[in-house]
Order: C-alpha cells, then sequence, then structure tokens
C-alpha cells in the first residue's frame, strides 16, 4: 500500500515538474534579484555646475565684448543674419534684414531688426551620441556658443540642418517680442553709458 | 565641449614643430571622424567677432590659437 501511494507520488511530481519547474526558477531569480546589490553611482551636484562655469568662460573668450555682456545680463545673444561669408567685414552686420535671437536649449528665432516681426523658429540640438551615461545636453552656456559659431561660420549649414516651424511653436512670441524691448532698451542704457564716460574723458 | 564638463581640452601643441604638427593633425582628424564639427573663432577686419567652421586640418589659420570641437548640430524638435 505505501509502495504504491510513494510510486503514484513520484509519478504525479514527474508529471507536474514542468508546471511547477519554472515557477521555481522564476520565483528563485526574484528572489536573487531582490537581494542583489545595485551599484551605486556617486552622485556629483557640483559637477553641472562647474560644468557651466568653464562653458560660460569659453563662450567670454569667444563671443564679442558686447555679445557676452547681453548674454550676462538678458540670457541670450543676438546674430545678425547674412554674417557668414565676411559681409560683416564690409561693415554690413548692422545693416542686416534679419538677426537671430539664440537661446541656451531653446529655438533660434529669426526676427526682422528694424520692424521686430518674427519670421520663424529653427530647432536645433547638438546631441553627444558618444557620451556613455548622464546627460547628453550641453551646458547652456557651450550650447549658445555652438549655436554662436555655427550662425556665424556657416549660418547655411546650420539652418538647413534645423526644423524650422513659425513663431510660437516652442517659443511664445510675447516673451520674444519682450525679450526684443529688453534687448532695445539695454542698448540704449549702453550707449547713454558710453557717451557719459566719453563726455567724462573729453572734459577739460 | 562635452556634456557635463564644458570645455576639455584634448591637445596642444606648436605648429613650428613638426613632431607637435603631425600629432595635432592626427587629433583633429579623430574628433572629426567621431562626427564633431570644428571652429576657429577669430575677429573678422570690421573688429567684429565670428567663427570659422573647419573641414580640414588647412584651413586652420595658421596664426589661431585654438580649434573648437563640438557635437554635430541636428534639427530638434
Amino acid at each position: 500500500m505505501l509502495l504504491a501511494l510513494a510510486a503514484t507520488a513520484i509519478v504525479a511530481l514527474a508529471l507536474l515538474s514542468d508546471l511547477i519547474a519554472p515557477r521555481i526558477e522564476q520565483a528563485w531569480a526574484r528572489h536573487r534579484a531582490r537581494r542583489r546589490r545595485v551599484p551605486s553611482i556617486v552622485y556629483d551636484p557640483g559637477r553641472e555646475l562647474r560644468a557651466e562655469q568653464r562653458a560660460r568662460s569659453l563662450l567670454r573668450s569667444c563671443v564679442g565684448e558686447e555679445e557676452w555682456a547681453m548674454y550676462r545680463d538678458l540670457g541670450f545673444i543676438r546674430v545678425w543674419g547674412g554674417q557668414a561669408g565676411g559681409s560683416a567685414d564690409a561693415g554690413g552686420a548692422y545693416q542686416a534684414p534679419y538677426a537671430y535671437l539664440v537661446y541656451p536649449h531653446r529655438p533660434i528665432v529669426a526676427y526682422v531688426p528694424q520692424t521686430h516681426r518674427l519670421l520663424n523658429e529653427y530647432c536645433v540640438t547638438f546631441p553627444d551620441d558618444t557620451a556613455p551615461y548622464g546627460n547628453a545636453r550641453l551646458p547652456d552656456s557651450d550650447d549658445v556658443l555652438a549655436k554662436w559659431m555655427a550662425l556665424t561660420g556657416d549660418e547655411r549649414r546650420l539652418i538647413s540642418t534645423a526644423n524650422m516651424h513659425l513663431p510660437g511653436r516652442q517659443l511664445d512670441p510675447a516673451q520674444v517680442t519682450r525679450d526684443l524691448w529688453r534687448m532695445s532698451q539695454w542698448e540704449r542704457a549702453r550707449m547713454r553709458s558710453a557717451a557719459s564716460s566719453e563726455q567724462i574723458d573729453t572734459a577739460p | 565641449m562635452k556634456p557635463g564638463h564644458g570645455e576639455v581640452p584634448i591637445a596642444e601643441g606648436d605648429l613650428e614643430t613638426a613632431e607637435d604638427e603631425e600629432r595635432l593633425i592626427d587629433e583633429f582628424r579623430r574628433q572629426l571622424d567621431a562626427g564633431l564639427w570644428a571652429a576657429v573663432p577669430l575677429t573678422a577686419r570690421a573688429g567684429q567677432r565670428q567663427a570659422r567652421m573647419v573641414r580640414s586640418f588647412d584651413e586652420i589659420p595658421r596664426d589661431a590659437d585654438r580649434v573648437i570641437f563640438f557635437p554635430r548640430a541636428a534639427g530638434g524638435g
């Protein structure tokens, strides 16, 4: 009798093993996964800040004094259109029919300097696909510098690479218009300051 | 330029030294082969600052003090 029961149990186990074995394996794998130690990544809260500081000093050393002051005070820079190819050499920058506002990690906005009419948004990024981990975005000031270099060095290539949209796709046109107004106020203040310092210099 | 790092010096050297020049050319090619763009910031004749995009080592002005490599542009959303 006992032998018969044991034999039946063995046969039953053998028949059920196809069902039970995978469940046991899964339970064991879950148990091991729960107990596995996750390698800790040392978080450095100052890393991005230090990168941004280096990027700011690089930007400052590359762009002109006015562009740097504009970025420092307003948070964006203006690049005259058609500057690549030497038109700026001929003094044409200030008569450019269009210009760009360059924001960090935001679309480039083309506008008419004389009327402040917004023309287009150019969405462009500089992703670093070689980065094995972490943030693939450049620091803010590096992003601005990359756009400045690409616009002043090879405007056509950058613009043909970018995705073009009508104004308002990502940036609020009212905000951009306010930025243009802020920039004109900022330029007037700089001109007044320069004029007053000249008067002081030439005073007897 | 590198995400999370900002400016990272890659190579330095004197173009007047043949050994340095060869090393700089190799590094220049390596960066461009990795898909980066290269630019030289310079001052235009009118005194305005601008950049020159360079695609070969010969295009770098001999008096340039640096070449900046940065990720290639791509269309964004």
